[in-house]
C-alpha cells in the first residue's frame, strides 16, 4: 500500500498551512510586540491583575485574589496630604502580581526601562505583597508613564494603604471586571468604540498600548447594547447604575438588559435580607397603576458583587 | 448498550456503532443547543422572561448555546459521517469500532462538563474559546485525537488506489483544527495578554469556522450528493481546487474580525484580500455540486437526503457572496458588530453546515441502521419547519443589522435603535422556535426508524426503498 499520493499530500498540506501560520502568526507578534503602554494600560493592568477569567487563583471566576484599587488623598507612610489624589493598586500578600510586573517586557520599551530603575518593580514580592502607581518620567526626550513599586520606593504596606483609603476610597475594579465577564455582560456591551464612526457616541476607539498585559480583553463581537469602554464619561452616577443594574427599565423603560438583581446577594448594605419575592409584586404593581413610585432599590452590601462591578464600570471606563 | 461495546473486543463490536451513537448524540446536541437558542432569543424580546435567577440569565446561557450547537451538534455530525464515509471511501472497515465508541463517549462527558461549567459562569472570557483550558485539552487529546487517528488510520488501510476528495478533507481538516485549538489556547496557558489575546480569540474563532466547519460540511456533501443520485461527481480536480484553496485563503484572514481594532494596518488589509479569495473555493465547491446534480433535479423534490443537502449548497452562494464582500473595508464599517453578523453566522452554521450534516445524519443512520426512514412525512415536517424557521430568523437579524448599522452611523441614541429592533426580536424567536421543534421531529422520526423502520435488504441502499408514510 505504498502509495506516494498521500505523502505528497501530506507534505503540500504542512508546507502550505505552515506558510499561513507563519503569516497570520509570526508576522503580527512583532508588531504586537512594540505597543508602548500607554496610561489606560498600566492602570488596566495593575487594577485587574494576572488575568480575569478562569485561573489558579481565581478558579470559580468568582473574583478572589484580585488587586484592590484605592483612591489616595494623603500619604499611606507619613500622612502627608496628596492633592490631587492619585490611584494605587494594592496587592495584598499572594496575589498574583500583573504581567508588566513580572514580564517587564510586555510594558514596551522606554516603560519598561524605568519601571524598572525609577519604579524597582523588580524587588516587588508576592509573598509579602505590594503597592503599585503609575508615574511620569522621561525616557529618551519622551514622557512616558511607568510602574511604581510603592512599597520599595515610598515605603508603603498594603494593609496600611488600604487603612488610609478606608472602604469608602477602595474600588473593587478587578473583582468587578470578573463579574463582567462571568455574568456574559460582554455578549452584548462591547469595548470597543470602532474607529471609523463611533467617536460622537461612544467616544474615542483604543490605541496600541491600552491593552498590554490584559486578559482577556473580551472586545465583543455581537452589540445589542451600547459600547461601554466610556460609559463612566457619559453617566457617572452610582444611584443610576445600582437602578440600573437591578432593574433597568426602572430607568429605561424600553431597555432589553436582563436584571441583574441577583448580584446583590442575601443581604443589603444594612445587613437586612432582601425580600426579593416582596420587591417583584411591589414593583409587578406600580407597572399595573397600583402604586404610585417604583419600590425603592435595596442599597448593594459592601462585599456584594454589583458593588464590584460598579466599582469597575466608574472606576476604569472613562 | 455503549457500556457493554466500551469494554468488548473490537472484532465483536458490529460495524456501524460509532456512526449510530455519533448520529444519535448529535441530533440530540442540536435538540438542545436549538432549544437554548430559542430560549435566548425569547429573552431578547422579553426581558423580564423568567428573570431573577443567574441560572437563566442570557449571559450565561448565550455561549452554552453557541458550543453545545458548534461542538455539540456539527461536530459530532461530522464525527458520525467520518465513521462511515472514511472507510466506504476506501472499500475497508473503520480502523477500530472500538475507539470510535470511546471518542463518543469522551465527547459527550467532555462536552457536558464544560457545558455545565460555562453555564455556570466558569469561563475563559474568551468568545468561541469560552471554555476553560483543562476542557480544551480534553477536546483536543480526548475528542480530535482519537477521531483523527482513527480517520488517518483508516485511509492508510484504504484498499483503494486514490483518496477521494473527502477524505482530503477530514484527514487534513482534523489535524489542522487540533493546531487551531492548540494555538488558540495559548493565550490562557502562557497567558498571553493584550492585542496578542485578543488577535489569537477570533484567529480561533474564524480558523475553527474556515478550517473545520464549513470545509468538512463540503466534504460531505462531496459524498452525499453522488451516492444519493448515482452521478458520479462533476470534477475531481475542481473538487482539489476547492481543498488546496480553502488550506491556502482560508487560513489567512482572522483579523478581518477585528477591522476596527487598533492591529496593524497591514495585517487587516492583507486579511481582506485574502478573505475575499475565498470565493475560490466557495465558488469552486458550489459549481462542481450543482453540475453534479444535472439529470438528477427531480430528486431535490422527491428525496428527502437530497432535498437537504441540495439546500446547504444553494445557502452557501449567498453566505459566500456576504462573506467575500462584508469583510472589506468599504461594507465591513456599517455592518461590523450588528445583527447582520449574526444572520450571516447562522447561515453559515444554521443554514450551509446543518443542512448538508442534517442530510448526511439522515442517510448515514438509514445505512448503518438498514432500516428504512420511519416516516417521510416528519421528515418533510422537519425540512419544513428549518427552512422556513430558519429564513424567518436570517431575514430578520439582518433587517435589524441593517437598522442597527444605519443607527451607528446617523447617530441614532442606542435606545432608539433597540426600540425599533423589538419586531425583529420577536420574529427571530419565532424562527428559532421553529428550527428547535423541527428537530424534535427530527429526533422522535430517526428514533422511530431505529425501532420501527423497515430492515433494508442486503446489497441495497435505504433511499432506493420506496417510503411507507
Amino acid at each position: 500500500m505504498a502509495f506516494r499520493r498521500h505523502k505528497f499530500g501530506s507534505a503540500g498540506i504542512g508546507l502550505m498551512f505552515g506558510f499561513s501560520m507563519c503569516i497570520t502568526l509570526f508576522g503580527p507578534s512583532n508588531d504586537f510586540r512594540s505597543g508602548v503602554s500607554t496610561w489606560v494600560g498600566l492602570d488596566k493592568q495593575l487594577s485587574l491583575g494576572r488575568v480575569i477569567g478562569f485561573s489558579y487563583e481565581d478558579p470559580t471566576v468568582s473574583g478572589d485574589g484580585k488587586p484592590i484599587t484605592v483612591i489616595l488623598n494623603k500619604d499611606p507612610k507619613t500622612g502627608v496630604a496628596i492633592d490631587p489624589p492619585i490611584r494605587a493598586y494594592v496587592y495584598k500578600p499572594g496575589v498574583k502580581f500583573s504581567p508588566g510586573v513580572n514580564h517587564p517586557e510586555l510594558l514596551g520599551p522606554g516603560v519598561e526601562d524605568l519601571s524598572m530603575r525609577d519604579g524597582k518593580i523588580s524587588s516587588a514580592s508576592m509573598s509579602s505583597g505590594a503597592v503599585f502607581t503609575v508615574s511620569k518620567g522621561v525616557f529618551n526626550d519622551e514622557e512616558v508613564d511607568y510602574i511604581e513599586n510603592a512599597s520599595a520606593t515610598r515605603g508603603w504596606t498594603p494593609d496600611k494603604t488600604l487603612r488610609t483609603a478606608g472602604d469608602a476610597n477602595s474600588r473593587y475594579v478587578g473583582k468587578g471586571k470578573t463579574i463582567y465577564i462571568s455574568e456574559g455582560c460582554w455578549w452584548c456591551h462591547t469595548l470597543l468604540p470602532e474607529q471609523t464612526q463611533d467617536w460622537q457616541m461612544f467616544g474615542q476607539p483604543p490605541f496600541l498600548g491600552d491593552f498590554n498585559g490584559e486578559m482577556p480583553t473580551a472586545f465583543g463581537s455581537d452589540r445589542k447594547a451600547p459600547d461601554i469602554l466610556h460609559v463612566a464619561a457619559r453617566n457617572s452616577s452610582r444611584e443610576w447604575m445600582t437602578m440600573h443594574f437591578f432593574n433597568p427599565r426602572l430607568v429605561q423603560p424600553n431597555s432589553i438588559m436582563p436584571r441583574f438583581d441577583y448580584l446583590w446577594g442575601k443581604q443589603d448594605a444594612n445587613g437586612n435580607s432582601i425580600d426579593f419575592a416582596k420587591w417583584r409584586a411591589d414593583y409587578s404593581d406600580y407597572l399595573h397603576g397600583k402604586r404610585i413610585y417604583a419600590p425603592e432599590v435595596p442599597e448593594p452590601a459592601r462585599d456584594s458583587e454589583v458593588r464590584a462591578l460598579i466599582d469597575w464600570i466608574l472606576t476604569s471606563l472613562k | 448498550m455503549l457500556m457493554k461495546y466500551l469494554f468488548a473486543k473490537n472484532d465483536e463490536i458490529p460495524a456501524g456503532s460509532a456512526t449510530i451513537f455519533f448520529g444519535f448524540s448529535s441530533i440530540f446536541w442540536f435538540v438542545v443547543g436549538t432549544g437554548l437558542g430559542s430560549f435566548n432569543a425569547a429573552k431578547l424580546a422579553f426581558p423580564d422572561w423568567v428573570t431573577g435567577t443567574e441560572l437563566f440569565a442570557f449571559g450565561h446561557m448565550r455561549q452554552v448555546h453557541v458550543l453545545a450547537v458548534i461542538i455539540g451538534w456539527i461536530s459530532m455530525a461530522f464525527g458520525m459521517t467520518m465513521m462511515y464515509m472514511t472507510p466506504a471511501l476506501g472499500n475497508t472497515k473503520l480502523w477500530s469500532e472500538k475507539l470510535g465508541l470511546w471518542t463518543v463517549f469522551l465527547w459527550n462527558i467532555g462536552l457536558s462538563l464544560g457545558l455545565l461549567l460555562l453555564w455556570m459562569g466558569i469561563t475563559s472570557g474568551r468568545e468561541y474559546n469560552d471554555l476553560i483550558w483543562p476542557i480544551d485539552l480534553v477536546v483536543i487529546f480526548g475528542v480530535l485525537l482519537p477521531l483523527g487517528i482513527n480517520v488517518w488510520m483508516t485511509i492508510a488501510h484504504r484498499k483503494t488506489q486514490g483518496i477521494y476528495i473527502t477524505n482530503w478533507f477530514f484527514g487534513a481538516c482534523i489535524f489542522m483544527v487540533m493546531i487551531v485549538f492548540l494555538v488558540g489556547q495559548s493565550p490562557e496557558l502562557f497567558n498571553l495578554t493584550g492585542l496578542t489575546e485578543a488577535y489569537l480569540t477570533f484567529w480561533f474563532a474564524h480558523n475553527v469556522l474556515g478550517l473545520w466547519i464549513t470545509p468538512v460540511a463540503a466534504a460531505i456533501a462531496y459524498y452525499t450528493i453522488p451516492k444519493l443520485t448515482g452521478n458520479p461527481l462533476y470534477s475531481h480536480r475542481i473538487g482539489h481546487l476547492h481543498f488546496w484553496a480553502i488550506i491556502v485563503f482560508y487560513s489567512t484572514p482572522a483579523s478581518h474580525h477585528l477591522m476596527s481594532a487598533p492591529l496593524p494596518e497591514w495585517l487587516k488589509s492583507f486579511a481582506s484580500v485574502e478573505g475575499v479569495l475565498i470565493l475560490i473555493p466557495a465558488v469552486a465547491f458550489v459549481a462542481n455540486i450543482l453540475l453534479t446534480m444535472k439529470g438528477k433535479w427531480t430528486m431535490f423534490v422527491e428525496n428527502v437526503e437530497t432535498k437537504f443537502s441540495i439546500t446547504g449548497v444553494l445557502l452557501a452562494i449567498p453566505l459566500n457572496m456576504q462573506g467575500g464582500f462584508q469583510q472589506t473595508r468599504a461594507i465591513n464599517w456599517y455592518v461590523h458588530g450588528t445583527g447582520w453578523i449574526v444572520a450571516h453566522a447562522h447561515l453559515a452554521l444554521l443554514g450551509m453546515s446543518s443542512f448538508l450534516e442534517a442530510a448526511a445524519v439522515y442517510f448515514g443512520l438509514q445505512q448503518m441502521l438498514r432500516r428504512k426512514l420511519y416516516s417521510l412525512t416528519l421528515a418533510n415536517l422537519h425540512y419544513w419547519f428549518f427552512i422556513v424557521g430558519f429564513c424567518i430568523y436570517w431575514i430578520s437579524m439582518t433587517i435589524a443589522g441593517l437598522i442597527q448599522g444605519a443607527g451607528k452611523i446617523y447617530e441614532v441614541p442606542y435606545i432608539d435603535v433597540v426600540v425599533a429592533e423589538h419586531p425583529y426580536m420577536i420574529a427571530r424567536w419565532v424562527g428559532g422556535t421553529m428550527v428547535f421543534t423541527g428537530n424534535v421531529v427530527w429526533l422522535f422520526n430517526m428514533w422511530m426508524t431505529a425501532r420501527e423502520g423497515t430492515l433494508v435488504p442486503e446489497g441495497r441502499y435505504a433511499h432506493e426503498l420506496a417510503y411507507e408514510r
